[in-house]
């Protein structure tokens, strides 16, 4: 047995080394001299890097063996009992491990990125902030303490979407993000309750097996308990309907759109359902709804990504599009696949954000692809490690995108082979939609400014070598599930597997071994790359050889090009179905509601009372100070004349 | 003793108030406010856990009548002196910027006003309770009636034409229920097996008293008003403390004197409580005046823990409780922001702030924390209650915590609105020269931050203090 008090520190350690990287860079804000402030943010985050490292590792050496570590009671009220205590596992070791490792790398990216910004100690203050609420959020053993970080990292995002908090834009951008992942946040909340009045606790440890014994299969409960949990996914995780914030959020310092908007903060929906997966398996319904939105918006996104000419908005795209591979994944159920594909995307997706930070850099602030161009001459080991980044989300062997996106599009498959045609379209777009960026990035000459073109560079060593570290784990990470037909052992699924022990108990079905033949799966991969590299093609020919540039802005396009070059006008219905209703409504309570109809019934009472009141006429003299004095008299009076009473 | 001392020491202290001369006057009521307080520790430290009231003091006062002068306090009356006695002191530091005419009065009242919520907090006595009640009134439309803005005197007409028509019927039903019981004592009327067609219009007598005084829905058109063109201290004592005398009322004399009535009704009255969430918040987007979307949210938050305390649930009761101190600390935090902002730019327009964060890191800081307690971030102190009463809610009535959550999305449009009209964009002209927060400004708020990260993470001393009381009101009222 593990002993489980000798961890105890560590565990606590974790989360609030970053905490107090935040409180000091935080207070000390405008004190500290800068060098120090971009080393206590590291700092705290390697630190906490290395711990994890740490706890892992005996985590190995104790079997495998999961364990809860008892802080203090937070919340006791009746039955409903709330310790403030953390869960590790498999699942929490892994997120610890992504979450403290791309982060350090972002930390250290960020001293060379954010150098001459004004707010460079307000940047690390919150970044650190983030940690510990990201933390928080995979390592708490009951779902109030998930919540905790859930909200935490929303703040966290808030505060850095709107970081430039000059800019009106960047502020609405961050504002809507708070706003439509507490609509998510909502539903989560709900959830809890369901979860806590049916199966009469909030601890995951409790919940699962309570929840084994109680629901049968696709019981109503079940349903509406994983449907409100997903809506907190869908606002978290940038799902269909809740996924308009993302893009927007790029507003952000790219750092910020790296380790929040697609390394870490973004998949934290699909560690909650990866976490709750014995509420999932028991609700097939839950699980096809997940599935069908995870794959509407990996599709619908990817047609966006299309016709972005933002570099940043190109990739907050593609970040919908993959989260929306995830929650596919999970919708049939490959839970672990899911999880192997998180794990990928962070490494890729934090290397594409960083590289396009780092053009960012080089280009003086420029985001606009229509004025890049040939970069890969000015910025060799930018290009280079955007390339790998590049392979590995089109889903091109041997890099890592290819082996978790397979892993998935192999499950579709055998849950449903018009799904995976339309996943392996959606990939196809996704290969289409990076290499259009890259070739128009970093190939043909430069379209920009003379200014623009002097000023070229690559960046520093502190933003290269995350690139380059970044870029290794991005090419290798494969390995981490390398599938049996290639000659692997899929170590992550099996590191996973006892995750999902009593899953396998309630829905035995759904777990099955794959029926799929070696050659078959040869076929369904041969497919899939075929198809990314048809679209790497298309966009060579499209970009590279005829030079194409997407038209300028203010160009009459297409109707249908139209239609997805503004996002299908989705910003707008939602405005006109949400939010000016809303505020017109708050116009008419206000206005009429509030002044005539609740007033009038008011004066009216009042008026009927004057009128019976004919009687104290004599009293009514209309000046408040008499009857005020009139109350004290009496009062004074009733006092006096008990006075003897109460003494004696 | 201990409970007459804290009722009768701020009388004494305002009697010395008033005859102290010119602005020294706020230095000893404050000094006297932070006496009271440490008496109100000191009761806390010496309370016994358990359910019983402590520190009785019960005399015979119109004997013949059965009216004694009857007060103590339980966990619940104790939670409610304490959050009086620590906001009080505070609400007077928070003037120490300002200067107002006649100052000896001013500061006299507020100490008139804190014994009287002493006393509506640990009566047990309906006469003595409904005295209280009233002489709590009398200071706050001097407050609001002398030093209020230009519309005061006809806004706190409106103000006393609302308090008076509730405070009859209460009148009208304690007086009932005295001849019931042939005694004033609280402990008499509670054994009162009153039928249920009695109860019925008692309830409606006593709950539109405490309903005026919250606010809730309907019964709220004086608060925005009153709130927006009283001096802050009064808006402070208002929204901080008095409308919890409306909450404390329905929990002592209103639950467990008509179970029968609130079994009847009790579910018109969270739904009145639900519609006030969503009205005030869909309100408090569209406000321009910052008074007055911090009035309309204080309407929204109040409706929640009405609603919780409706459901008779240990969820929402101690939920209400550990929302009345949360809501009091963050809503006198945040008008004291807004104070801050009117002395250095003295306009309460929306539009005509902004930018100001570009000269103050200190008064950002304060302003964001106290914010993220109102739209209940967990770990600050709006969470735990707003969690607790949801969860009520949700026990009563799934559908009805689904509205009633609204609140964590509307809470958070109208707050951060509020903070980007006030705090972000380009500064103007005026903003422009914004200076960050004084020492006195700081010494102000920390420890108000301070409670808002301590109800936030670490709750149980509070929860603990009130548990044994709301499970023995529970017993009462569900028998």
């Amino acid at each position: 047995m593990v002993d489980l008090s000798q961890y105890t520190l560590t565990c606590a350690l974790i989360p609030f080394i970053p905490l107090i990287g935040f409180l000091i860079n935080g207070i000390g804000f405008r004190h500290i001299p800068k060098g120090l402030v971009g080393l206590t943010g590291s700092a705290a985050s390697i630190l906490s890097f290395g711990l994890s490292l740490y706890l892992f590792n005996a985590f190995l050496a104790g079997g495998n063996q999961s364990f809860t570590v008892y802080l203090f009671d937070w919340i006791t009220v009746g039955d409903l009992r709330i310790s403030f205590s953390f869960l590790i596992d498999q699942l929490s070791l892994l997120m610890l491990l992504i979450i403290t490792g791309v982060g350090s790398l972002i930390h250290i990216y960020s001293i060379g990125y954010m150098k001459h910004d004004a707010g460079y100690g307000k940047f690390f203050a919150f970044l650190n902030l983030f940690l510990f609420s990201m933390l928080l959020l995979v390592m708490g053993s009951n779902y109030p303490i998930m919540f905790i970080g859930w909200e935490g990292v929303g703040l966290c995002s808030y505060l850095l979407i709107g970081f430039w908090n000059k800019n009106t834009n960047y502020n609405n951008a961050a504002r809507k993000a708070f706003i439509m992942n507490r609509i998510g946040d909502l539903g989560f909340l709900l959830g809890i309750f369901l979860i806590f009045y049916t199966l009469g606790s909030v601890e995951f440890t409790e919940v699962m097996p309570k929840a084994a014994t109680v629901f049968g299969v696709d019981d109503g409960t079940v349903i509406a308990i994983t449907l409100l949990l997903f809506v907190g996914a869908m606002g978290k995780s940038a799902q269909i309907p809740l996924y308009t914030w993302l893009p927007d959020a790029m507003a952000g310092p790219t750092p910020v759109s790296a380790l929040i908007h697609a390394a870490t903060m973004v998949t934290a929906g699909i560690y909650m359902v990866i976490r709750s997966n014995v509420l999932y398996t028991l609700a097939p319904t839950t699980l096809g709804v997940v599935a069908v939105i995870g794959l509407a918006t990996a599709l619908l996104a990817a047609t966006i990504g299309i016709f972005q000419n933002d570099i940043k908005k190109v990739l907050a795209y593609s970040t919908v599009s993959q989260l929306g591979y995830m929650f596919l994944g999970l919708g049939v159920a490959a839970y672990s696949s899911a999880m192997f594909h998180v794990i990928t995307h962070a490494f890729f997706k934090a290397l594409l954000f960083l590289g396009a930070g780092s053009v960012i850099h080089a280009m003086s602030d420029e985001q606009d692809i229509r004025r890049m161009g040939g970069l890969r001459r000015h910025l060799p080991v930018t290009f280079a490690t955007f390339l790998v980044a590049t392979i590995a989300i089109a889903g091109i062997p041997p890099f890592s995108g290819f082996f978790s996106k397979d892993e998935i599009l192999m499950h579709v498959y055998e849950h449903s082979p018009v799904m995976w045609v339309l996943a392996v379209i959606g990939s196809m777009m996704t290969s289409f939609y990076m290499f259009r960026l890259l070739f128009l990035t970093f190939a043909g000459t430069f379209r920009g400014t003379h200014e623009q073109e002097h000023h070229l560079h690559e960046s520093p060593a502190s933003m290269t070598i995350p690139l380059l570290v970044l870029a290794i784990l991005s090419a290798a990470g494969g390995v981490l599930g390398l599938p049996e037909v290639l000659g692997g052992g899929n170590w992550l699924a099996k590191f996973m597997s006892p995750l999902f022990d009593l899953s396998r108990q309630v829905r035995p079905e759904s777990f099955t071994q794959t029926h799929l033949s070696h050659s078959q799966e040869y076929i369904l991969m041969g497919v899939s790359v075929a198809a990314a590299l048809l679209a790497l093609g298309a966009a060579a020919v499209l970009y590279v050889s005829r030079k194409a540039v997407p038209a300028p802005e203010g160009t009459r396009l297409p109707a249908l090009q139209n239609l997805i070059y503004n996002k299908y006008y989705v910003d707008e219905f939602y405005n006109n179905i949400i939010v000016k209703p809303l505020l017109a409504l708050g116009d008419f309570l206000y206005g009429v509601f509030e002044f005539l109809v609740i007033d009038l019934i008011v004066n009216g009472v009042g008026k009927a009372t004057n009128g019976l009141s004919g009687v104290f006429r004599r009293f009514q003299t209309g000046n408040i100070g008499f009857y005020i004095i009139s109350m004290v008299v009496g009062i004074i009076v009733i006092l006096l004349i008990n006075l003897r009473g109460f003494i004696l | 003793m201990l409970t007459i001392f804290l009722i009768v020491f701020p009388l004494i202290a305002a009697g010395f108030a008033l005859l102290a001369k010119g602005e020294s006057v706020k230095r000893i009521a404050f000094l006297f406010a932070l006496v009271e307080f440490a008496a109100a520790l000191y009761a806390i430290f010496q309370f016994t856990p358990g359910p019983a009231p402590q520190f009785v003091a019960n005399y015979p006062w119109i004997a013949s009548l059965g009216i004694s002068f009857h007060v103590s306090m339980d966990g619940i009356s104790a939670l409610l002196v304490l959050l009086t006695t620590l906001l009080v002191p505070f609400i007077i530091l928070s003037t120490f910027g300002n200067s107002y005419k006649n100052p000896s009065a001013f500061y006299g009242l507020i100490l008139v006003m804190q014994s009287a919520l002493v006393g509506v907090f640990t009566a047990r006595d309906a006469f003595l309770f409904y005295l209280f009640w009233e002489a709590a009134l009398i200071p706050v439309y001097f407050l609001a009636g002398i030093w209020g803005g230009e519309r005061r005197i006809q806004i706190t007409f409106k103000f006393f034409v609302y308090t008076i028509f509730g405070s009859l019927f209460m009148l009208l039903g304690l007086a009932y229920l005295y001849n019931q019981a042939g005694t004033a004592d609280l402990d008499a009327i509670y054994a009162l097996n009153l039928p249920a067609a009695t109860q019925s219009w008692l309830f409606w007598a006593l709950f539109i008293a405490f309903a005026i005084k919250m606010p809730v829905f309907p019964f709220h058109t004086w608060q925005p008003d009153t709130y927006s063109e009283s001096p802050t201290p009064a808006t402070m004592l208002l929204s901080g403390i008095m409308l919890k005398m409306g909450i404390y009322g329905v929990i002592r004399w209103l639950l467990p004197v008509v179970p029968l009535g609130v079994a009847q009704w009790g579910t018109t009255a969270i739904i009145l409580s639900v519609i006030g969430i969503v009205y005030g918040s869909v309100i408090a987007i569209r406000q321009r005046n910052v008074k007055r979307v911090l009035a309309y949210s204080s309407f929204a938050h109040v409706g929640l823990m009405s609603a919780g305390v409706f459901t008779l649930s240990p969820e929402g009761l101690q939920g209400a409780m550990v929302q009345m101190l949360a809501h009091g600390v963050n809503i006198v935090g945040l008008f004291f922001i807004m104070e801050i902002i009117y002395r250095r730019v003295p306009t309460r327009e929306l539009n005509q702030l902004g930018g100001i964060t570009q000269n103050t890191p200190n008064l950002t800081v304060y302003f964001m924390v106290l914010l993220l307690g109102s739209v209940a971030l967990p770990l600050t102190s709006g969470f735990v209650g707003e969690f607790l009463l949801l969860a009520g809610v949700f026990r009563f009535n799934p559908w009805y915590a689904a509205i009633a959550g609204l609140t964590i999305i509307l809470s958070a449009v109208y707050m951060l609105r509020l903070f980007q009209g006030v705090m972000f964009g380009q500064p103007n002209e005026q903003t422009a020269l914004f200076s960050d927060l004084t020492l006195a400004e700081k010494a102000t708020l920390i420890p108000l931050v301070v409670m808002v990260f301590w109800i936030g993470m670490y709750p149980a001393p509070f929860l603990k203090l009130t548990e044994p009381s709301v499970t023995e009101l529970l017993r009462l009222v569900v028998r």
